[in-house]
């Protein structure tokens, strides 16, 4: 892959202003928007102020503004006006709007995309400049941190962390603060924090919204976990498919460093702590905890059995805490407000808020956070803003390759960890990818069965060979050339997988072929018995051809 | 833990091995320090010889046939050197449903190259992704580093092949 441009700065003269401007318009500089020309936006915009002559107007860069489908977006921050699909010659409509905004304006709901959210993670996305110290200091940045570290017990926290009901947001949801704890008091002077951003599900892009619009948030988890786990070390481990969340986080990293928020003597206590980055590069497999750690350590990305977790001996046989992006985002959060608060939204054992991308055959696709227990029908109709052209919905997936489909008649169910364990999904790290009736559920099956083949390790044969032979299987049923017994035999040999596979990606992989025989079975028995794909998405071979 | 072995020379005078001695020395010279040793080779070479691997492997204290190994295990590493320009197709699951496929069977049909592999002429690479996470665009694909959303096929095929 090439290597990404590199980030222009921003010119020297937007920063001179001081003062509260009457006026801002907010430019998305998020992956999606600058893959749109957002940064020409940028541009073109400070050009058109200067030339108005409006002194009282700033223009600011800032991270996902969420509704990614209508990139590039720029909004004017007083009144929350949003302009979607901005061109460059938009900008004189918006400098007018600019113009416009007087001190009284308030910001006016933006309609059932956003309103209906619940933002903790992301409350500052689209707020701050994410490269700017001060803009996550204004907003109660590192409130949380220097309370931990001036009244706090490293107890305390972890007790505040356990009674929040935090659950892991990489997939499995193990309860954050049992993991810290377990860290805790594992026997060891030196002990790391790895925060997991190898965000590998197809379809997701969670964590990396988060690193590249408010990479402070992440550090200022992490730093936290760390006091309150006793390590003195750690790493972010991130794809390099994300060139723009790397750069974001490295600068972050620099800033925190020279303020005395990482490093020796934090906040002018006693705590040290400090970060480096670590680069992927492009196995699906090191999103599991074991290979991670494989990874950093400079080898190939290869599970092991567990026991030991990794809490107790991880990196270099080190008690190792390791949480995703997502998780670490919450901390502060939970820390500022209280556990209290943070444990009032959810369902269940499901507390708090989760982060969910919406893409595929959806209106609104981008970036949503929600409370959890709000229904898939709320997430796709009212936020996600129905099916493209008013097609069909069929189904929703959730948890990437080793998650499942969702058809429609649990559209009114709630979304929680136990709550999609039960329909045969898992919540995963966050990816819902919606599917209209354009889509053959083979198919669907065939291309996550081909992606666990792809990225299968190799240590393990059921993983190895199984998924392989999955994969063609599929292959034959998508052809219209297999057989009611290579059915039964495809069935058989998943179950096997599921039991036998090392770790997470062969144990999970068989998942998206359970959970469609389970709701569309009746796809699969077109294709064997009557030879044909009721999608029109398959190449089913001639009759001719096939004796 | 020291390095108990003489230091290599770089396999050329080239200025660019300067980067990727810096990159290793800053992390100890270690053998940890492989997968970032090759990425700084990557960026500064494009790909990865065997010269490249050898003395990479030489510096850290690692085994050739390990570096080897840690090199294609990773896809983001390759052996090859690319053509002049690349063809990112995205493959993750909201561009596959948008249509990546076609997109791949467009190139195949249009400059007959499949992914991982590059043109006669050596012009363009194609390649595949996992996933770029640009979802909204969907299908993307990523020519020279830029970002192209929504493509049409023949359009790109077009604009492929005039390059």
């Amino acid at each position: 892959m090439p290597a990404a441009r590199p980030i222009r700065r921003r010119p020297a003269a937007e920063e001179e202003f001081d003062g509260q401007p009457r006026a801002s318009a907010y430019v998305c500089e998020a992956a999606s928007c600058m893959s749109a020309q957002s940064h020409e936006i940028t541009q073109r915009l400070n050009e058109a102020v200067a030339e108005a002559g409006l002194t009282d107007v700033t223009i600011k860069r800032v991270g996902c503004l969420g509704l990614c489908a209508a990139g590039p977006l720029v909004e004017i921050a007083e009144t929350a006006q949003l302009f979607e699909h901005v061109r460059p010659d938009n900008v004189a409509g918006i400098v007018k709007a600019l113009g416009k905004v007087k001190p009284t304006d308030t910001r006016q709901p933006q309609g059932p995309f956003f309103e209906k959210q619940l933002r903790v993670v992301t409350e500052n996305l689209g707020r701050i400049d994410p490269e700017s110290l001060d803009d996550y200091l204004a907003r109660d940045g590192y409130e949380a941190l220097k309370r931990v570290l001036t009244e706090m017990t490293s107890t305390q926290v972890r007790d505040e962390i356990t009674r929040s009901g935090l659950r892991g947001r990489g997939g499995a949801g193990y309860p954050a603060g049992l993991k810290w704890t377990t860290v805790a008091k594992a026997e060891g002077v030196q002990k790391y924090v790895v925060c997991n951003a190898d965000e590998g599900d197809p379809g997701a892009f969670m964590d990396r919204s988060v690193l590249e619009s408010d990479p402070f948030r992440v550090l200022e988890g992490m730093t936290i976990a760390a006091f309150a786990v006793h390590a003195t070390e750690g790493y972010i481990y991130c794809r390099a498919e994300y060139p723009l969340a790397v750069e974001r986080l490295r600068a972050a990293i620099r800033l925190a460093q020279r303020n005395g928020y990482l490093g020796t003597g934090i906040l002018d206590t006693s705590f040290n702590f400090d970060v480096q980055i670590r680069l992927g590069a492009g196995a699906f497999v090191c999103g599991e905890e074991t290979a991670l750690i494989a990874s950093i350590e400079g080898r190939r990305g290869n599970p092991r059995p567990r026991p030991p977790y990794p809490a107790v001996s991880g990196l270099w046989d080190c008690p190792t805490l390791i949480n995703n992006v997502e998780s670490f985002a919450n901390v502060p959060t939970i820390l500022r407000k209280g556990p209290e608060w943070y444990a009032q939204y959810g369902i269940g054992k499901s507390k708090g808020t989760k982060v969910f991308a919406l893409a595929g055959r959806i209106v609104n696709t981008g970036l949503i956070e929600v409370p959890m227990g709000m229904t898939l029908r709320e997430i796709v109709y009212d936020i996600g803003g129905g099916i493209i052209d008013g097609r069909p919905f069929k189904a929703v997936q959730t948890g990437g390759p080793s998650g499942g489909c969702i058809p429609a008649q649990f559209l009114d169910m709630p979304v929680g960890y136990e709550s999609l364990l039960e329909v045969g999904s898992f919540m995963g790290s966050g990816g819902l990818i919606v599917m209209d009736d354009t889509s053959c559920m083979v198919d669907v099956a065939r291309y996550f069965q081909d992606f666990c083949r792809d990225e299968s390790c190799g240590k393990c044969v059921p993983c190895r060979v199984g998924t392989t032979q999955l994969y063609m299987i599929l292959d034959q049923i998508c052809r219209g050339e297999a057989t009611m017994e290579d059915l039964a035999q495809m069935e058989r040999l998943a179950g096997i997988i599921q039991r036998t596979a090392l770790c997470g990606l062969g144990q999970g992989a068989p998942n998206p072929i359970f959970s469609t025989l389970r709701y569309f079975r009746d796809e699969y028995l077109a294709h064997i018995v009557d030879r044909v794909c009721p999608a029109g998405v398959c190449t089913i071979t001639p009759a001719e051809v096939r004796s | 833990m020291p390095v108990l072995h003489a230091k290599p020379h770089a396999p050329s005078d080239d200025k660019r091995w300067k980067i990727v001695e810096t990159r290793m020395r800053r992390m100890g010279d270690r053998p940890a320090a492989l997968i970032e040793a090759l990425h700084a080779t990557q960026e500064a070479f494009g790909y990865l010889d065997t010269d490249a691997l050898n003395f990479v492997g030489d510096t850290l204290g690692v085994p050739h046939s390990r570096v080897y190994g840690v090199a294609t295990f990773y896809s983001f590493f390759t052996l090859k050197p690319q053509g002049e320009h690349t063809c990112v197709v995205c493959t993750g699951t909201a561009c596959y449903i948008n249509g990546a496929k076609q997109i791949l069977t467009g190139l195949e049909k249009g400059l007959n190259v499949k992914p991982k592999q590059t043109t006669e002429d050596g012009k363009v690479s194609v390649l595949t992704a996992r996933c770029v996470g640009s979802c909204s665009l969907a299908p993307a694909v990523i020519v020279d580093g830029e970002v192209k959303g929504k493509v049409n096929v023949d359009e790109l095929v077009a604009e492929l092949g005039a390059m």
